[in-house]
């Protein structure tokens, strides 16, 4: 196969799936059009969960604080820029440039602050890490709460309104191919092996540390992307939206999904999104029903809805199933 | 003369007041077997440890091909030519039999993540490479049936054969083998006697074996170490060694010697 | 220097206090190698259980030590049981899974209990029940209406704090030149260190404190050696838990305002000191939560004391990057 061939084959998903997207923006009633931002930032939320906690096996409760990173690089990129104007090209196609260097830029400084996290914390056996990552995710909204660039607990307000559904369903191609890729690929088997057993892993020649660090990385990065994403939605950004309480909602919806699936993900971040919408009355039920549900869902069914299933293990080949090929379930 | 494949000198590991290895001297060279028995807590899958990195010797060296590899992580010295199999099989048990070989051929792979999202052409080309090699593997140990199966659902002989295929696959210099034979009845272990002889030379490794089996050991290994609380009471051919009234002792206890009228060995009132 | 005295004072309040409540994080870890994160909100329950007995007695026009006394008992025994309750239906059920669903599960509880307590009343609740089914054109049959007027109007106590009486009358003292004691202080460290002492004695020279520890070192040669494990698990829950409300009750004296997350930060405070000693170690705990309440003290005596909270999570760190295995702890090995 050609090289152009191939790329284009790399890049096809985000083809098909531009115009779909520009045709439901444009169909959908206002009202919807937040929820389903509401469900892509969730589905990116615990996607990127998912290869820390799914597919590495390691537990990291943490994950609101990468997305306030994000959230906050992408809110003083945009806010910095404004009115920003290009010679010749229209406002709304700079605009749209500059978000997108927003987004590109909070995933990058949320990438470096899963690796200040990561480095330190991944050398550490299980329920240290989890408590290291809300530590860590406590001390980063703490520090930006008496930051006086960032607003302190008042934030930033005033973003423009960029997030609509065509973004949005573009992050959430970009976050479930990456985390599809991965599982499929050498690197991905790598992660894995480190969730089923790491002294093993080790002594297959696995750089067990260096690899969950990676994998911590790429996990803070999409939460940064889901955080920019939500912030120029709501057209607000304070450290109150960033709370364990929040990184505990993703990890509700990954263990729901199923840790390890990318389906049980995208399904549980979705169900999960329009319960809370059908349920908005009960404001204040939400958290004791969560509780409730992730105990239940512990006692009863550790392995979530879909397991370490995927909904292309049934598809055929030619649509991206693998059945054929023996590959990790 | 090229470097040994392995050498462990004077190698002790110490855990608090506990010393669970006292000098291991060990020096191996390209195709030789050699076993490693002894009872149960001798200080066996301790030195399995020490030379794989698993533990760090509090004293003495390990090289591997000339190079000390003293306290660096197991991966490191896999990459460095040594694999290993663990006493309890210690498979990725929720994943398919070739992907736990696939695994293996990973080691020491420094790609990144960038290709494997942009399905370059040299990443495909890489995962074609590695199936093909990983499905070599299974043929080799008689699984290719059993690519797709998940590995906590093979019979556990299968399993033993399954963790030996996969550290093949690391491409090591030496093959550590912790109790392959572990479980299994009469006629698998002659059928693993003649794998064992089979790897070694088409694959031109050494091989390190731990066996309690003591007919296994004999049959397959040209030299025998024996341990006893941590010690290297006896090093040598089978056939000296099976003779040596040390290893009687250890094994046998020192009645058996008084029964069968056996010298007590110089030294030593008992183990 | 009469400064420092008072910061001295003080840290051995807050203290004995971090250093109760982190005896039952290190004991639970130490039987059950998990990290009870509801612990926090135990020693909440205890704050309310309290305020519920009090109120109840009416300590707040006629106070007296006998009430006071009925008082801890009671939250005493409310805790304990609710240790017990929450060992027995969410933990228990999960010692052969993986660590990690313990972990989750003790999350839940942790929520369920923070966000359960700040539900409106349960009167409240069939109230509202009631007028949204009204809404639909459904009436209640009467008993079931007059059931719901029977409900308790103040628990779960809503997100609004609530203020515990005052069980005797607070008497202030100055000391060595200006350094400001209180009755509360001095009632408050001496029945912290009686229950510390007490506990070391059960640790250590009880037949249920040798099965604690055997169990700690090692559950399932302890039950081959006859040991109940799960009894003595459940007892571990139960002493822990009843700590805390000691712990609680003793802090409402000299802070009465209680509130359904009061447990949060003391209890990551205390997990920290429990780290920090090494965790599974009791002498630790109790060291880790007197450096605790020292440094916390010391920091916010002498720095900004809005750094206060932090100098917790920069302890956690700091031990877990250094000596994660704490002051006391063992360094465990893992067979291969």
């Amino acid at each position: 196969m050609g090289t152009a061939r191939l790329l284009l084959r790399a890049v096809l998903p985000f083809l098909v799936a531009l115009p779909l997207l520009v045709l439901v923006q444009a169909v959908s009633p206002l009202d919807w059009a937040i929820v389903l931002v509401a469900m892509g930032v969730n589905v990116i939320l615990a996607v990127s969960l998912n290869v820390v906690n799914g597919f590495t096996g390691q537990f990291s409760i943490g994950h609101a604080a990468f997305m306030a990173v994000g959230a906050y690089t992408a809110a003083l990129v945009t806010t910095g820029f404004r009115g920003l104007e290009i010679g010749f090209l229209p406002a709304g196609v700079v605009e749209a440039l500059v978000f997108a260097a927003a987004l590109v830029a909070g995933m990058a400084t949320a990438s470096v602050a899963g690796l200040v996290v990561g480095i330190p914390s991944l050398r550490l056996r299980g329920d240290y890490l989890a408590i290291v990552t809300l530590g860590f995710g406590e001390i980063i909204r703490v520090v930006i709460e008496n930051t006086r660039v960032l607003g302190q607990a008042t934030g930033i307000s005033g973003l423009p309104p960029m997030t609509n559904i065509v973004w949005t369903g573009m992050g959430v191609v970009a976050t479930v191919l990456m985390a599809r890729r991965l599982l499929l690929s050498t690197q991905g088997r790598a992660l894995l092996a480190i969730r089923e057993d790491e002294v093993a892993a080790e002594a297959m020649g696995i750089d067990t540390v260096g690899w969950k660090v990676r994998a911590f990385v790429i996990s803070a990065a999409f939460a940064g992307l889901a955080g920019g994403l939500l912030v120029h939605k709501i057209l607000l950004v304070t450290p109150r939206m960033f709370t364990f309480v929040k990184s505990m909602e993703v990890v509700v919806m990954v263990v729901l999904g199923g840790m390890g699936s990318i389906t049980g993900s995208v399904v549980a971040a979705t169900v999960l999104t329009l319960a809370l919408e059908w349920l908005r009355g009960l404001e204040q039920y939400r958290m004791v029903i969560y509780s409730l549900l992730l105990i239940v869902l512990m006692l009863t069914r550790p392995s979530g809805l879909f397991g370490t299933k995927e909904v292309w293990d049934t598809l055929p080949r030619w649509l991206g199933g693998r059945r054929a090929e023996g590959g990790a379930p | 003369m090229t470097a040994p494949v392995l050498e462990a000198r004077k190698v002790s590991m110490r855990f608090g007041g506990l010393r669970a290895l006292a000098g291991f001297d060990l020096a191996m060279q390209t195709g030789e077997l050699v076993g490693l028995i002894g009872p149960n807590g001798a200080g066996k899958t301790t030195a399995f440890n020490a030379i794989t990195g698993v533990y760090e010797p509090t004293e003495g060296e390990v090289l591997v091909a000339g190079e000390r590899v003293n306290g660096m992580r197991p991966h490191q010295i896999c990459v460095r030519g040594v694999a290993r199999t663990f006493q309890n099989v210690r498979l990725f048990r929720d994943l398919t039999a070739l992907d736990n070989v696939r695994i293996a051929c990973h080691a020491g792979s420094e790609s990144g993540f960038t290709s494997a999202w942009l399905l370059t052409p040299r990443h495909e080309r890489e995962e074609e490479r590695i199936r093909q090699r990983a499905e070599e593997f299974l043929r080799v140990m008689g699984l290719s049936q059993r690519s797709g199966e998940l590995a906590r659902n093979l019979p556990y002989g299968e399993q033993r054969r399954l963790e030996i295929a996969r550290a093949l696959a690391t491409g090591p210099k030496l093959l550590c083998l912790d109790e392959p034979a572990a479980g299994m009845n009469a006629s698998e272990k002659v059928a693993l006697m003649d794998l064992i002889r089979r790897i070694r030379d088409e694959f031109a490794l050494a091989i390190l074996v731990i066996e309690h089996d003591m007919r296994l050991v004999m049959g397959v290994s040209e030299r025998v170490l024996v341990f006893d609380h941590g010690v290297t009471i006896a090093h040598g051919k089978p056939e000296e060694v099976r003779r040596d009234p040390k290893v009687i002792e250890a094994y046998l206890g020192d009645s058996y010697l008084a029964e069968h009228d056996i010298a007590a060995p110089p030294g030593e009132a008992g183990p | 220097m009469t400064e420092f005295l008072q910061h001295v004072v003080n840290g051995l309040s807050l203290g004995t206090i971090y250093a109760l409540i982190a005896l039952g994080y290190t004991m639970v870890y130490g039987v059950l190698k998990l990290i009870n994160f509801a612990h926090g909100d135990v020693y909440m329950v205890g704050a309310f259980a309290g305020y519920y007995v009090a109120t109840a007695l009416d300590v707040e026009r006629s106070p007296s030590l006998a009430k006071a006394l009925v008082v801890f008992v009671g939250s005493m025994a409310v805790c304990g049981a609710l240790g017990f309750v929450v060992e027995r239906f969410a933990y228990r059920p999960l010692r052969n899974r993986p660590r990690l669903a313990s972990l989750i599960t003790a999350i839940g509880v942790s929520f369920l209990l923070e966000f359960g307590f700040q539900l409106p009343s349960l009167r409240s609740q069939a109230e509202s029940l009631e007028s949204a089914l009204f809404g639909f054109g459904l009436r209640l049959p009467d008993f079931l209406h007059r059931l719901a007027l029977a409900l308790p109007d103040s628990f779960p106590p809503g997100p609004t704090p609530r203020f515990f009486p005052e069980p005797f009358e607070r008497v202030d003292w100055t000391v060595l030149g200006g350094v400001h004691v209180s009755n509360y202080d001095v009632v408050s460290l001496g029945v912290a260190f009686a229950f510390m002492v007490g506990l070391q004695l059960i640790v250590y020279r009880t037949k249920f404190g040798t099965a604690m520890r055997a169990v700690s070192f090692d559950a399932r040669t302890a039950g081959l050696m006859g040991i109940p494990v799960g009894r003595v698990i459940s007892g571990t829950f139960v002493l822990g838990s009843v700590l805390a409300a000691v712990a609680a009750l003793l802090v409402a004296g000299s802070r009465p305002r209680i509130d359904p997350i009061m447990g949060l930060m003391p209890g990551l405070k205390a997990f920290v000191a429990a780290v920090f000693g090494g965790i599974g170690s009791v002498p630790g705990a109790m060291v880790g939560g007197l450096v605790l309440g020292f440094s916390e003290e010391m920091v916010a005596g002498y720095t900004v004391s809005s750094f206060r909270d932090g100098i917790a999570f920069a302890m956690l760190i700091l031990v877990l990057l250094i000596r994660p295995e704490g002051l006391f702890g063992r360094v465990t090995v893992e067979k291969v």
